[in-house]
């Protein structure tokens, strides 16, 4: 049970905060509401190029990084389809550095054109690092098409094209900013050696006076459900066969993302998991698989890919993927795995849950989604399903008309 | 209205009186030492069984790291989907990993669940029997991975910047091809099981809110195998240090490539050096963190690049000074003539007093922050302990930062960045 108290500023931000006296760190994390799935379809990969130039310089601050390594601290962000964090980690005594620098930034930044111009060269590096000059690292751009005709999630957090962030200026910098950027669209989590009390007010003292801005009231093309098979077939230079699965599946605070998430265990968690077991060492079809999901706030989706042994046909591997998919849909899983996989998940919680910036930032994701004290239901929720209901969301999640196979052939 | 253009008062980091948390040292009844670190909140464990089986004493390429990675595929009494099994049925994971000197077998677990684990632990340390069929799925799809991973420049640069500095048949230099994997043997396995682990040089590390019980537990399950004392006299293998006599390489691995890996390295004394812990001050400043001077022009000014470090190897006997990014491919040879120009500046000109104020408050607010929790502490721990030191020098390396001079470290400079010594390669 992890311990938080919680207030809201007059300008509308949320605040969490949670003490841990056994660490002489403190974390700051603040989570914009805001991802890849808000972006323009014609200027995607905005998000995170924005994120990219938070470091640029604030209104009042020319440089973010060095005062807060002055005081001992670090700190990095990410972007995902969903949100956009922000966290430091510094010796706790320190912790004013830390709300001083993050208030500037969302105060406002110094929109400087250099660093814009240099951020979206290094954004371009970073396109071209992750996903051109890498084997296979189209793929996702293919099968989030495929699967998404309508909604965002149609591209990826990094952008569709490199021109989308080659084109990004100025003015759309600042729009971005003042749409999304400012207290009614942020949680500030603060844990660590702190008590709540200075917490607050140096909370108030930086953050209090912000204007509170438009709460982003977000309004995107739902996705209709699929009901069709949906296939594609590429050939690339790359050294192997691959296949990619994958189906739609529910969104986060659903029952059935909880039931997914422990099918994915039993399909891909570990190597007693059923796709390992029955495809890599049995039959020796594939030399890696996995089974993972996305941990999207919508819809998401839940994928299998793995590498084909050089030799098997792309149609053997996918039926003996479908036989494992059909075991499960109608025999359902045994009591022991059940707890197999739920004793997985218990402890992957309190192995993640050492970490203060992981708690900070899972309380900050939390409340984004509603209530931070849904972080400590979860553990319950996994421990709630059933065996019937992964025998019913199994049925009901890998169907043929729900999923997307992508077969990815090496040209040599 | 708080005043924004000033920045609040820190406290230094420099003024912190840092202390290493204290580790507890037991000998079970065959001399295998364990290192106890009781610490934290969570009801979490890591015991990490550490041998002198790393890839020097190998006397075929990819020999130590096979006999590691195979150790949990079967023993007499239990199958390789059985053994996964039971650790995953109980939340467990059992990792294992190959080094140079020595190569581990880490388990983290619920403490809950540690009586029904550790002594299938010590079942895999002296029964793995490396069934046949497992090693053959383990050559292909090794095989398998490395196809792919020759696709990627920075996999190639990696290999052979490593070969280039020690030589190929070193082992801080050599790399697997697959007739190495295809070479391998099950009766070659078996004796360097035989002899590395099972009769085995060992030591153990524990780290986490420890059970009561441990100890006992590590002595009933583990003192009476046939392991011994890690300390001690090692029959090493010979090998030759054979750095190459050509310094500077640019490849072709995809023609159609759009970013070049570059590798700019230098050999380095190790840790015992007087050097060593002024060279980690001076490396930090150079391309230690995101605002080292290397980011800071190549990324940060430039834009040639999404990431750019240095770094000491982090070797036992001989250690290297290393650059490394994946730069475009256009300004690769830009992006070597900026780091040289960086070190240019380095030797010229002494750091500012505010530059290693900073840099001395940045390396001490982030040695607090690696100290946070039991498993970093071990780690801390486990590097002294295989680099044969104690915790005073861990308090040395904190009175170098802080006390270094700007005149030191240009010496360090003018002794060690000197691109003549540096070896350079490019891969596109």
């Amino acid at each position: 049970m992890i311990q938080f108290d919680r207030f809201t500023l007059g300008n509308g931000l949320r605040v969490i905060v949670h003490e841990d006296h056994s660490t002489p760190m403190a974390v700051v994390d603040i989570m914009y509401d805001v991802g890849a799935r808000d972006e323009d379809p014609s200027k995607t990969g905005f998000a995170h190029l924005f994120e990219h130039l938070m470091f640029g310089g604030s209104v009042n601050i020319r440089d973010f990084e060095t005062p807060l390594n002055m005081a001992g601290g670090e700190n990095n962000a990410y972007t995902t389809n969903d949100v956009t964090n922000y966290y430091i980690q510094l010796p706790a005594e320190n912790l004013e550095t830390a709300l001083w620098l993050e208030s500037d930034r969302m105060l406002s930044l110094a929109f400087s054109k250099k660093s814009l111009d240099v951020q979206r060269k290094v954004v371009c590096e970073e396109f071209k690092e992750h996903y051109i000059n890498k084997p296979y690292g189209d793929t996702w751009f293919k099968l989030r098409e495929m699967a998404y005709q309508r909604h965002p999630y149609r591209w990826m957090t990094i952008g569709k094209e490199l021109s989308h962030i080659e084109n990004a200026s100025l003015a759309d910098v600042k729009a971005f900013f003042h749409k999304h950027y400012c207290p009614a669209n942020a949680i500030l989590a603060i844990a660590g050696n702190i008590t709540v009390a200075r917490a607050r007010e140096l909370v108030e003292k930086w953050f209090g006076d912000i204007p509170p801005g438009e709460k982003y009231v977000r309004d995107l093309p739902s996705e209709p459900p699929q009901n069709e098979e949906r296939r594609l077939t590429v050939e690339a230079d790359v050294p192997l066969d691959a296949l990619y699965k994958c189906w739609h599946m529910d969104s986060r605070l659903e029952h059935g993302y909880y039931v997914a998430d422990l099918i994915t265990e039993a399909l891909g968690g570990g190597s007693s998991s059923r796709l390992y077991q029955a495809l890599v060492k049995e039959k020796q079809l594939f030399s890696a698989i996995e089974c993972y999901h996305f941990g999207s706030v919508e819809k998401g989706l839940l994928a299998i890919e793995g590498k084909l042994v050089k030799g098997v046909r792309m149609e053997d591997a996918e039926k003996a993927v479908e036989e494992e998919l059909k075991k499960i849909k109608e025999e359902g899983i045994s009591e022991t795995e059940l707890t197999k996989i739920k004793n997985r998940t218990e402890s992957a919680i309190a192995f993640e849950d050492m970490s203060v910036m992981a708690r900070a930032n899972n309380l900050a994701f939390y409340e984004l989604l509603g209530d931070a004290n849904l972080f400590n239901e979860d553990r319950e929720k996994y421990f709630s399903v059933s065996s019937e209901d992964i025998l019913n969301y199994s049925r009901k999640i890998f169907d043929v008309n729900n999923s997307n196979t992508l077969c990815y052939y090496s040209k040599n | 209205m708080p005043i924004r253009t000033l920045a609040p008062e820190i406290k230094d980091p420099v003024s912190f009186d840092i202390r290493l948390p204290a580790c507890e040292k037991h000998i079970l009844s065959n001399g295998v030492e364990v290192y106890a670190l009781n610490m934290g909140t969570e009801d979490t464990l890591m015991v990490n069984w550490i041998f002198k089986a790393g890839n020097c004493y190998e006397n075929k390429k990819t020999l130590a790291a096979a006999a590691n990675n195979l150790l949990k595929n079967g023993t007499s009494r239990l199958s390789a989907f059985e053994l996964s099994e039971h650790f995953e049925y109980y939340g467990a994971y059992l990792n294992r990993s190959c080094y140079n000197e020595t190569s581990e077998v880490s388990l983290h677990c619920l403490n809950k669940h540690v009586e029904k684990l550790i002594p299938v632990v010590s079942e895999i340390i002296t029964d793995s029997i490396y069934p046949e069929k497992e090693l053959d799925i383990y050559v292909q799809n090794s095989c398998q991975k490395l196809t792919v991973n020759l696709k990627k420049c920075e996999f190639v640069a990696s290999r052979l910047i490593d070969a280039y500095l020690f030589g190929e048949a070193h082992p801080y230099g050599k790399y697997s091809n697959r007739e190495d994997y295809e070479a391998l043997r099950r009766e070659e396995l078996l004796e360097f099981y035989n002899t590395y682990y099972r009769h085995g040089r060992c030591m153990i590390m524990v780290a986490g809110k420890l059970p009561d019980k441990l100890i006992d537990l590590l002595e009933k399950e583990i003192g009476k195998l046939p392991l011994r004392s890690f300390h001690g006299d090692t029959d090493d293998i010979a090998y030759a240090f054979a750095p190459a006599s050509q310094k500077k390489y640019r490849m072709i691995n995809d023609e159609q490539g759009v970013q070049a890996a570059i590798r700019i390295a230098r050999h380095f004394p190790n840790r015992q050096d007087p050097d060593f812990q002024k060279a980690m001050v001076l490396n930090n400043i150079y391309g230690g963190y995101f605002g080292s001077r290397l980011m800071a022009n190549i990324r940060e000014d430039k834009g040639y690049t999404y990431g750019i470090y240095s770094y000491l190897l982090n070797h036992v006997h001989q250690s290297g000074w290393m650059i490394s990014t994946e730069a475009g491919r256009k300004v690769s040879e830009d992006t070597i003539a900026e780091a040289y120009g960086e070190m240019e500046i380095l030797r010229n000109a002494p750091v500012s007093e505010e530059e290693l104020r900073l840099t001395r408050n940045y390396m001490i607010g982030t040695i607090l922050g690696d100290l946070d929790g039991p498993f970093q502490v071990a780690a801390r721990w486990k590097n002294l302990i295989l680099n044969g030191l104690d915790e005073q020098y861990f308090y040395n390396t904190l009175q170098t930062i802080k006390t270094v001079t700007a005149e030191e470290l240009q010496a360090i400079a003018n002794k060690y960045l000197l691109p003549d010594e540096f070896y350079e390669l490019v891969v596109i």
